[in-house]
């Protein structure tokens, strides 16, 4: 659990988002739709985004999950976090984080993606507040910040 | 909130562990794969099983392989991987068009192949594409394993011939030079289940139409196929009367509800429409160097 392990004894039913916020007290994660449609609880399992009201919390037994807290490192934002502040790539912020880890993991894979490639990879996340064309400015300026800065 | 009801879980290490523990558990129990129909479906109690048997830890199921003239897909093989597979989209072009309208590119992280398909889903998208590919479902069992052709593997809405104690884990997807195929969907917004959609499999010889798979979803389609299509294009031109004609035959021969998604002559006029996009690009793609099915 962002790199650390943790221990906990819960139901099967338990879906993972709500082990992270009611059970970890990890609350960044968004608890949205409920029906895997809107990308608010997208957090990474294994290095890959998952909508976790749609997993659970068993599954995710042994494997690496990661949340928008373990983005910031030594009190320095991720590149897409920054993004995010400097393209004024959120409104109300429900669905930053979602967001922020699919952009995340498109980064590792397409290190410069167009910007129809952005949105395609965050087709299955709603921002509420129609921010989608900042967003996509900010998944933008993140590429270019980790394609300029050390690897 | 949405939870599940209680449930019991179990975690399948291999498939005679899976077989093991169906057995155990009887028909209470139900598979869990990828998750992303059953467990939506256990939050609004659609389906309540007692056991969850958790197969995610067989990635021996998950593969996309050339053999012996056939493309087999591991019954776990996750969606992003059956489209980022380079010889499922050589092979069959029709695989990689379904699989780019198939939910969002997340959700395509987590869902398999074989849970859509037991899912079974009448609006679900490779249903209708392994139909016009006339593929064969493997499924084991406690007596071993045993081949169902793919027009066979549903028996209704949400039912398949997969019995309680058996576990699908293969499609396997015939292979000849001369084939092409194609799939196209008309769905209200992007990752949406389809308003309808129809796939394409076509053999040719010169212009002349060798054998033609024709699927259909989401419009009440028998066996999610147009069999009357497909006999009218056998040994027919590959021109646009021909398809124009499977279109027709197709359309007049599903039998689609109107619901949230349209109205049923809307889905009706879809299954014709549709038929024909698919068909023309199938063949073309059949004419182009280097195709299989």
């Amino acid at each position: 659990m962002n790199g650390a392990e943790r221990t906990a004894e819960v139901e099967p039913r338990l879906l993972l988002i709500h082990l992270l916020r009611d059970h970890l007290g990890l609350t960044g994660s968004h608890w949205g739709c409920d029906t895997s449609n809107c990308g608010a609880c997208v957090v990474l399992l294994d290095g890959k985004p998952v909508k976790s009201c749609t997993v659970l919390a068993a599954m995710a037994d042994g494997h690496r999950v990661r949340t928008v807290e373990d983005l910031e490192r030594d009190g320095r934002l991720d590149p897409v976090q920054e993004g995010f502040a400097r393209c004024h790539g959120l409104q109300c912020g429900f669905c930053t984080p979602g967001m922020m880890l699919t952009a995340s993991w498109l980064l590792d894979h397409d290190p410069d993606p167009s910007p129809a490639a952005i949105r395609e990879a965050l087709s299955g996340q709603v921002c509420r507040c129609t921010g989608y064309e900042n967003i996509v400015r900010a998944v933008r300026w993140a590429a270019a910040r980790r394609g300029a800065g050390p690897r | 909130m949405q939870v599940p009801a209680y449930v019991d879980y179990e975690r399948a290490t291999s498939v005679e562990h899976a077989l093991a523990l169906l057995a155990r558990y009887g028909p209470g129990a139900r598979v869990l794969a990828g998750g992303h129909s059953l467990i939506p479906m256990m939050k609004l109690r659609l389906a309540q099983p007692e056991t969850l048997i958790d197969i995610n830890p067989l990635t021996e199921l998950d593969y996309v392989r050339l053999d012996g003239g056939e493309l087999r897909i591991g019954a776990l093989t996750r969606h992003a991987g059956l489209l980022g597979s380079p010889l499922a989209g050589a092979a069959a072009p029709i695989l990689h068009d379904a699989e780019r309208v198939i939910a969002d590119p997340v959700v395509r992280l987590w869902g398999t192949v074989g849970g859509s398909l037991c899912q079974a889903d009448p609006s679900e998208d490779l249903s209708a594409a392994f139909a016009a590919l006339k593929a064969t479902m493997v499924i084991a069992g406690p007596g071993g394993e045993r081949t169902v052709p793919a027009r066979m593997f549903h028996t209704g809405p949400y039912e398949t011939v997969v019995a309680p104690g058996e576990l699908l884990t293969e499609i396997r997807v015939p292979v000849a030079p001369g084939g092409g195929s194609a799939y196209v969907k008309v769905g209200r917004r992007a990752g949406d289940w389809p308003v309808g959609a129809a796939g394409a499999a076509v053999r040719l010889d010169g212009n002349v139409i060798t054998s033609a798979g024709i699927g259909l979803t989401a419009v009440g389609a028998e066996h999610f196929c147009a069999a009357e299509a497909e006999e009218a294009l056998r040994g027919a031109p590959a021109t646009e009367e021909s398809f124009a004609r499977a279109g027709r035959l197709a359309a007049e021969h599903c039998r689609p509800v109107t619901d949230q998604r349209g109205p049923a002559d809307y889905k009706r006029h879809l299954a014709a429409e549709l038929t024909v996009r698919a068909l023309r690009r199938a063949a073309d793609r059949a004419r182009g160097p280097g195709r299989g099915a």
